[in-house]
C-alpha cells in the first residue's frame, strides 16, 4: 500500500446503476460500463460500491479494511475485537490480475458493536461505528478501513476499474446498486487508500472533479469529529452528506442546496419564503459549499442521487429502462450497457438525478 | 464509392484508422456501424467525405476537421467540432457540453438540446463564418467570449418551464451574432451584449442557414419561422483590449 505516486494531471469517470424494485444483478454490467471510458482513467484508482451483497449479515456492519502488513492487521485487530463483536473475519477473496501489483492485505468482518461499551458511550450504534472508523483511519499506522455500511460494501484499489472489478470477482456478487469509478488523480497520490469510492456507514460517493473548497470543508468537518486522512478531496463529500443528512437531519434537496448552492443572484430572483431558507442555509453552511468543478453519485442503501457542480464542469447523462436507472460519465457508457433506454437525458448544473428504491420516502 | 465499417469493439484509434484507410482507398462515403463512444472520429480526414455514424460517437468528434460533412443518427457526446475549420457535422439528437469550441468555420446542426459552454471563443475571418445550429434549448455561457460566427437556438419541442437558454449568455461576447427563437430572458444575458431586433441583413443570413438547417434534419422551415427572432450582438467592441496595456 505504497502512499508515493508522481503527480499526473487530468479527468475520471463515473458510472452508477441501480434496480428500484431492489432486484439484485451481479458486478459484470458496472464493470462494462466503467471500462468503456478507459481512456478517462489512467490505473492509479479504480473501485465499485455495491448495495444488497451481504444479505445473509444485513445487520452486522461490514468493514472492509486495508492493512500494509500482519502486525498492522493484529494492532488494529485488538482494537475491533475490544468494540465490536465479530461475527466472522476473512481474507477478501481476489484474484490474481497482472496489471495489480502489490496489494495490501484486505480484510473484511461482519460486527456489531459491543453492547456494554455501546451503552457506556451513550451514542448511537451509528454514531459509534463513525468514530470507531475515524480512530482507526486517524490512529492506526498501516489501517484503513474503506468500508462501513450494512449490506453494502467499497472494493477499490489502484489500477484501471475493469482490473479491479476482475482482482475483486465482482461477477460473483449481486447488488441492486452498482456505481464505479475510474480514476486520474490530479492533485493527490494514487494508492489503495486514495481510490474512490469513499464510503462512511452507508453513504459511497464517487467523483470526478476537484474541490478547491477542500481545506474550508475539512476545517469545518473537523470541528464534528471527522478526520480527512484519506489524502483526498472526495472523502469530504462523503462526510458533508453524513454531516448534513445523518446528524443535522437536513433533507437531500436542502442537502443538495447546500452543497451545490443556487448563485447568490438566482437566490435574490426566488420568492420569498424559498429566498429566506436558501439565504439561510448558505448563512449556516457556508462552510459546506462545495466549490469547484464535479460530477458525482452518492449511493446509500436506499437509491443513488448523481449530482453535478451548479455551473456544470463535468460531464454527465442519465438514463431509464423499466426498473433501472442509469448515470454515468459519457452517454455511450450507459448505451454499452442498455443499448435502448426509454428516457435519456443530460441533467443541468445543480439539478440532481434521484433514484429511490420503491416504497422508501427518503434517500436515508 | 461507399464503405461500411463495423465499429463494434473496437478502440478509437483502430476505428480512426479504418477511416483513414478507407478515405485513401477513394471511399467518398464512409457508414460507421455500432459505434459508441469512440473519440476523434473525423479529426484525420479531411476534403469531400461524407462520414455516416450509426450509435453515440465519443467526445471530441469532428475536432479540427477539415472539410468534411459527419452526420450522427444518434445523440453526440462533448467537444463535438472543437476548433474545427470547415465542414460541417449534422447529430440528429441531443449532445454535450463545449460544442464548437474556438471553432472557425464550417457547421454544426444539433436537432435536439446541447449542454453548457456552447460555442465559446468561436472566431471567425473574411469567409470562414463558423455556425451552430441548436434545435432545442442550451445550457449556461453559451457562446461565452464568442468573437464571431453565428450561432442560432431554436428550442422547439421545448418543455414546458425549461428556459431556452442558461445563465451568462454571451458574456464577454465582443464578435459575431446569437439568434434566439423567443424572447430572451435579460437577467440571463452577459453584460457585454444587448438584444435588438433582426434588420433585413439578418433575416437573409438566418434564413439561409435555416433552409440548410432544417433541409437536413427534415424540419418544417415555415414552422420554425413562426415565432419570433431576436438577435445579441456585442455593445463593445475588444472589452479586453486594454486588459494588459495603457489605452
Amino acid at each position: 500500500m505504497d502512499k508515493v505516486f508522481p503527480r499526473i494531471p487530468s479527468g475520471c469517470a463515473i458510472s452508477g446503476i441501480m434496480n428500484k424494485k431492489g432486484k439484485r444483478i451481479p458486478g459484470t454490467d458496472i464493470i462494462k460500463s466503467i471500462a468503456l471510458m478507459h481512456d478517462r482513467s489512467n490505473g492509479l484508482g479504480g473501485g465499485f460500491a455495491a448495495y444488497g451483497i451481504y444479505p445473509e449479515f444485513k445487520d452486522h456492519y461490514a468493514l472492509h479494511v486495508f492493512y500494509d502488513s500482519l502486525n498492522d492487521r493484529v494492532t488494529a485487530e485488538d482494537f475491533i475485537n475490544e468494540h465490536f463483536n465479530v461475527d466472522t473475519s476473512e481474507l477478501i477473496h481476489t484474484r490474481k490480475v497482472k496489471s495489480i501489483t502489490n496489494p495490501p492485505l484486505i480484510w473484511r468482518y461482519f460486527v456489531q458493536p459491543k453492547k456494554n461499551r455501546l451503552l457506556n458511550s451513550e451514542l448511537t450504534e451509528d454514531e459509534y461505528v463513525v468514530r470507531c472508523v475515524m480512530k482507526i483511519n486517524s490512529s492506526y499506522k498501516g489501517a484503513y478501513i474503506f468500508s462501513s455500511g450494512k449490506n453494502m460494501g467499497a472494493f477499490k484499489g489502484v489500477g484501471f476499474p475493469e482490473d479491479i472489478g476482475e482482482f475483486y470477482r465482482l461477477e460473483e456478487y449481486q447488488g441492486y446498486i452498482w456505481t464505479a469509478h475510474g480514476r486520474f488523480p490530479t492533485n493527490t497520490p494514487g494508492w489503495w487508500g486514495g481510490a474512490h469510492p469513499f464510503t462512511l456507514l452507508d453513504w459511497s460517493i464517487v467523483h470526478n472533479g476537484e474541490i478547491s473548497s477542500y481545506h474550508a470543508n475539512a476545517r469545518f468537518l473537523e470541528m464534528f469529529g471527522y478526520k480527512c486522512t484519506l489524502q483526498t478531496d472526495t472523502e469530504a463529500i462523503t462526510y458533508i452528506f453524513d454531516y448534513l443528512m445523518r446528524k443535522q437531519g437536513l433533507p437531500l434537496e436542502l442537502a443538495i442546496a447546500v452543497v451545490a448552492a443556487p448563485l447568490w443572484k438566482e437566490i435574490d430572483r426566488m420568492d420569498t419564503g424559498r429566498r429566506e431558507l436558501y439565504r439561510a442555509l448558505r448563512t449556516a453552511y457556508s462552510s459546506l459549499l462545495i466549490n469547484g468543478p464535479f460530477s458525482i453519485i452518492l449511493g446509500t442503501a436506499n437509491g443513488m442521487v448523481a449530482l453535478n457542480d451548479r455551473i456544470k464542469l463535468r460531464s454527465l447523462a442519465a438514463a431509464t429502462k423499466g426498473d433501472f436507472l442509469y448515470v454515468a460519465s459519457e452517454e455511450s457508457a450507459i448505451r454499452e450497457i442498455c443499448p435502448d433506454p426509454e428516457n435519456i437525458w443530460i441533467p443541468r448544473g445543480g439539478e440532481p438525478v434521484i433514484g429511490m428504491l420503491e416504497g422508501v420516502n427518503s434517500i436515508l | 464509392m461507399t464503405k461500411t465499417i463495423d465499429a463494434k469493439g473496437l478502440y478509437y484509434r483502430q476505428l480512426n484508422d479504418k477511416v483513414q484507410k478507407a478515405v485513401a482507398e477513394g471511399a467518398q462515403k464512409i457508414v460507421l456501424t455500432n459505434v459508441n463512444g469512440q473519440r476523434y472520429i473525423g479529426t484525420r480526414v479531411s476534403g469531400p467525405v461524407e462520414i455516416e455514424i450509426n450509435g453515440v460517437p465519443g467526445n471530441d468528434l469532428g475536432a479540427y476537421m477539415n472539410g468534411s460533412t459527419v452526420i450522427v443518427r444518434d445523440n453526440g457526446q462533448d467537444a463535438i467540432g472543437n476548433t474545427m475549420n470547415s465542414g460541417k457535422i449534422v447529430v440528429h439528437g441531443h449532445a454535450g457540453d463545449v460544442l464548437g469550441y474556438a471553432m472557425r468555420g464550417g457547421k454544426l446542426f444539433i436537432r435536439g438540446d446541447v449542454g453548457y459552454r456552447v460555442g465559446i471563443h468561436m472566431k471567425e475571418y473574411e469567409d470562414n463564418i463558423p455556425v451552430i445550429v441548436v434545435g432545442g434549448t442550451a445550457g449556461s455561457f453559451l457562446g461565452e467570449y464568442m468573437a464571431g460566427g453565428i450561432l442560432v437556438v431554436l428550442g422547439l419541442d421545448r418543455k414546458p418551464g425549461r428556459p431556452l437558454t442558461g445563465d451568462y449568455l454571451g458574456t464577454g461576447m465582443h464578435g459575431g451574432v446569437i439568434y434566439v427563437r423567443g424572447r430572451v430572458d435579460q437577467t440571463l444575458l452577459g453584460r457585454e451584449v444587448a438584444v435588438f431586433e433582426l434588420d433585413e441583413a439578418d433575416n437573409q443570413i438566418l434564413g439561409t442557414c435555416l433552409n440548410e438547417y432544417c433541409n437536413d434534419l427534415g424540419i418544417d422551415y415555415e414552422e420554425v419561422f413562426k415565432e419570433n427572432f431576436v438577435k445579441l450582438i456585442p455593445v463593445s467592441h475588444r472589452p479586453y483590449g486594454n486588459l494588459y496595456t495603457p489605452a
